[in-house]
């Protein structure tokens, strides 16, 4: 979009929302949408307390140990079964199941199995993430140019060199791009897991600003949330881009 | 012979596999609330035979239903005036691409704040998850049509009607489709969550009911049979989708 | 010297099915050491299968290939190969792609890159050592793969139409180029190709394969403007006869 010959940058409408926001805050058309300057104030003021801190550390480490779980499976089944014929036909029913079936109803079932903690929600996120990363993993493995194969190959490589050396980078655009889908859902993983269980992390701070009408303060969590996914989502984009230069090229 | 069967005996082996460790697992028992495979089919036929079911997804499907057939109709209509309008693009595209990326279901206890814990409220949440995925996949479709296409439709001196009716949209039709699945399946967790989450009905009615008298073969018959049937519906659409764009390439739709 | 060790490569009574379909048929062929032999023939005639026999790639489905009057049952480091998408990593620099065949026989890092650097510099792309192969032109990638043949120090090279994804111009001076690394590096060169205008120039020996199965149809050896200088053998009329005999044999193949 360009504005008088001046080329505007991407995403920078949502400053324009913002203003809007803040205007319609203002004139109180709606209890449920306090003005956006309120919510930020709010938001450095419960920035630091400690059930704020609490709630963030516990969700970043379950996500991060759901989502390191999911990339250190994933990866390795993905690229196992792009090159494995068997392991692939096996596996690729439940893959696809999985993929596309709504996790959200498995999360009643975690929680009785696992308990009402962290463990419930670690596992929520993993299963939101690894489907994905294992399907691009493989993706990758079986796009993978034949004449790199038989290179290795005549040069006499290993299994285990062919693996780690022409496998696993050959197929390193589609496991990030795996990986960056894959850590998009699990963000929602991380935060239906914790609504549904609503004791711990951002769902017990839902739950007590809902209850008590803390419209400010809900919403400051919110736009946390939804910045820290979007910083996230696009770091990993950024990522993929790196290596886009041989994605395209093979 | 085999051969040609080796595809389906291998999913059969591999089912079986699968249902043999639940049933093993089940019966050491894992855990008190893991009942084996056999438990939980019957706990599904019995849910079936009595009406329980079919009643219950009649309630279920109601908000999921409404959802998506209002996120379809405004998803593509937002959809094709973002591809259109390179304005509209930079006005509206960024808010669909935070509601993508974002945990959107974090908004449920707001939702219900406004529209209460009726359909409603579930429709909204259908409608918040399955929207983006449609909106960001009409908008790229359309604005990727081939330019050489919409070239040729000019200077055959098409109107610009004409061309968005006879080139833009078939040409986007696939990946709009491919747009709507997702959004269905997006769907599909909008709909249990808020029933999980917002008041239990239909399905979330039996998961939530059979969980709280410790009835657990029913509950996981429950959550099978909702899985299975997102994941059908979802084949069915994928079928479909694949008859209707027979050689054309398949486009890939973005998540 | 004795007979049988005068030729590098000999490929005795080969056959190659693929199903029922017959690739090769009772196919026998010696490659002379130090020579430059060609493997000429349509497309489909199995010129690249012969080839990938040889190297190790495929498995014979009968008969056996000695290089040095050993048995192929694997590749070896007595070969090396020459793509012909040229098969270069895209994630690694132009020297570690050429140092790539001594990463893999364990050289140490200094070592194997101080040898890269050597056939970096005698293939002509000093300078371009830490470039990626997405930011050079074909000709210039074709080079990195010759130089990475070259760097493990084979004996047997051999070529799959590896001039075939350059443009014209480059062909012309990899044509020469390859008749100066024929001289100088006492090596065994098979080289696929299906131009007969780039076999008659480069070839001490061109063997004509014909299609379906593949088989030895004749075996040329230009001899009278081998030792002429590179700019004039293309107006040898020993040069221009062969080109006409091959083409008269080969047109009836053509479809």
């Amino acid at each position: 979009m360009t504005l008088f010959g001046y080329k505007l940058p991407n995403m920078s409408s949502l400053i324009l929302w913002g203003i809007l926001w803040e205007i319609v805050g203002q004139i109180e058309l709606t209890f449920f949408l306090p003005p956006l300057s309120e919510i930020f104030a709010t938001l450095i003021e419960i920035g630091g307390t400690t059930p704020f801190i609490n709630a963030l550390k516990e969700t970043a480490l379950a996500f991060s140990i759901g989502t390191f779980s999911a990339i250190c499976i994933g990866v390795p089944v993905g690229i196992l079964m792009g090159k494995n014929q068997l392991i692939d036909e096996l596996l690729l029913p439940w893959v696809n199941l999985f993929l596309s079936a709504p996790l959200t109803a498995l999360v009643p079932v975690l929680m009785v199995l696992f308990g009402f903690g962290l463990k419930s929600i670690v596992i929520t996120t993993a299963l939101f993430a690894i489907w994905i990363i294992v399907l691009n993993s493989r993706a990758g493995v079986r796009q993978i140019n034949q004449s790199l194969v038989e290179m290795s190959k005549s040069f006499g490589a290993s299994q285990l060199d062919a693996l780690t050396k022409i496998y696993f980078w050959a197929a390193l655009p589609e496991i990030l791009s795996g990986v960056r889908i894959g850590f998009i859902r699990a963000v929602k993983g991380v935060i239906i897991g914790q609504l549904l269980i609503s004791i711990v992390g951002f769902g017990s701070l839902f739950e007590l600003y809902a209850s008590n009408f803390l419209m400010s303060h809900f919403w400051a969590v919110l736009i946390v949330l939804f910045a820290l996914s979007f910083i996230i989502a696009e770091f990993l984009a950024y990522l993929e881009r790196r290596v886009d230069y041989y994605a395209s090229r093979r | 012979m085999l051969a040609k069967h080796r595809a389906n005996i291998l999913k059969l082996i591999s089912a079986l596999v699968v249902f043999t460790a639940w049933e093993i697992a089940g019966r050491v028992p894992v855990s008190f609330a893991f009942p084996t495979f056999f438990e939980s089919v019957s706990a599904f036929w019995a849910l079936l035979i009595d009406g329980t079911m079919f009643k219950a997804y009649a309630e279920t499907l109601k908000p999921l239903v409404i959802g998506i057939l209002i996120s379809a109709f405004f998803g593509i209509g937002i959809g094709l005036f973002v591809g259109l309008s390179r304005g509209f693009d930079w006005l509206v595209s960024p808010i669909f691409i935070v509601m993508q990326t974002a945990p959107l279901a974090a908004l449920i206890p707001l939702l219900v704040m406004a529209y209460g814990i009726g359909l409603t409220s579930k429709v909204f949440v259908v409608c918040i998850m399955a929207m983006p995925v449609i909106v960001l996949n009409t908008g790229g479709a359309v604005r990727n049509t081939p330019a050489n296409l919409i070239e040729m439709g000019e200077a055959f001196l098409g109107s610009r009607r004409q061309v968005i009716m006879k080139i833009i949209l078939p040409a986007a039709f696939p990946i709009i489709f491919a747009g709507l699945r997702l959004g269905v399946s997006a769907g599909f967790i909008g709909a249990i969550l808020s029933e999980l989450k917002i008041t239990p009905t239909g399905v979330g009615d039996i998961i939530t009911y059979s969980r709280s008298i410790a009835d657990y073969p029913s509950m996981y018959a429950a959550i099978a049979s909702i899985i299975i049937l997102a994941v059908l519906f979802l084949n069915v659409l994928e079928r479909v989708e694949n008859k209707l764009l027979q050689g054309s390439r398949k486009p890939s739709a973005l998540d | 010297m004795t007979k049988s060790t005068d030729n590098a490569v000999t490929v005795r009574n080969v056959y190659k099915n693929y199903g029922s379909t017959e690739a090769l048929r009772d196919l026998s062929l010696d490659f002379p050491r130090g020579q430059l032999t060609s493997l000429l023939g349509p497309s489909g005639c199995g010129k690249t299968t012969l080839l990938k026999i040889i190297a190790g790639l495929l498995p014979a489905t009968s008969g056996e290939v000695l290089v040095n009057g050993e048995v192929v049952k694997a590749p070896g480091p007595d070969r090396a190969f020459v793509f012909q998408d040229f098969a270069l990593m895209p994630w690694a620099s132009v020297i570690r792609n050429v140092a790539f065949g001594l990463e893999l026989r364990g050289m140490a890092k200094s070592e194997r890159e101080g040898i890269a650097e050597k056939y970096i510099n005698e293939v002509g792309l000093s300078g371009f050592e830490h470039s990626y192969p997405h930011e050079l032109s074909g000709g210039m990638r074709q080079r990195v793969g010759l130089a990475r043949a070259l760097s493990v120090d084979a004996q047997v090279l051999l070529m799959d139409e590896p001039f075939s994804a350059v443009d014209e111009q480059t062909r012309r001076k990899f044509q020469e180029d390859l008749l100066g690394l024929v001289k100088n590096e006492n090596k065994t060169f098979i080289f696929v190709t299906h131009s007969i205008e780039e076999a008659v120039y480069v070839s001490d020996q061109i063997a004509i394969l014909l299609p379906r199965p593949s088989r030895v149809m004749e075996i040329i050896r230009p001899s009278g403007f081998r030792h002429k200088d590179v700019d004039s053998i293309r107006r040898e009329p020993e040069y221009l006869d062969i080109v006409d005999r091959i083409w008269a044999s080969l047109r009836s193949y053509v479809e």
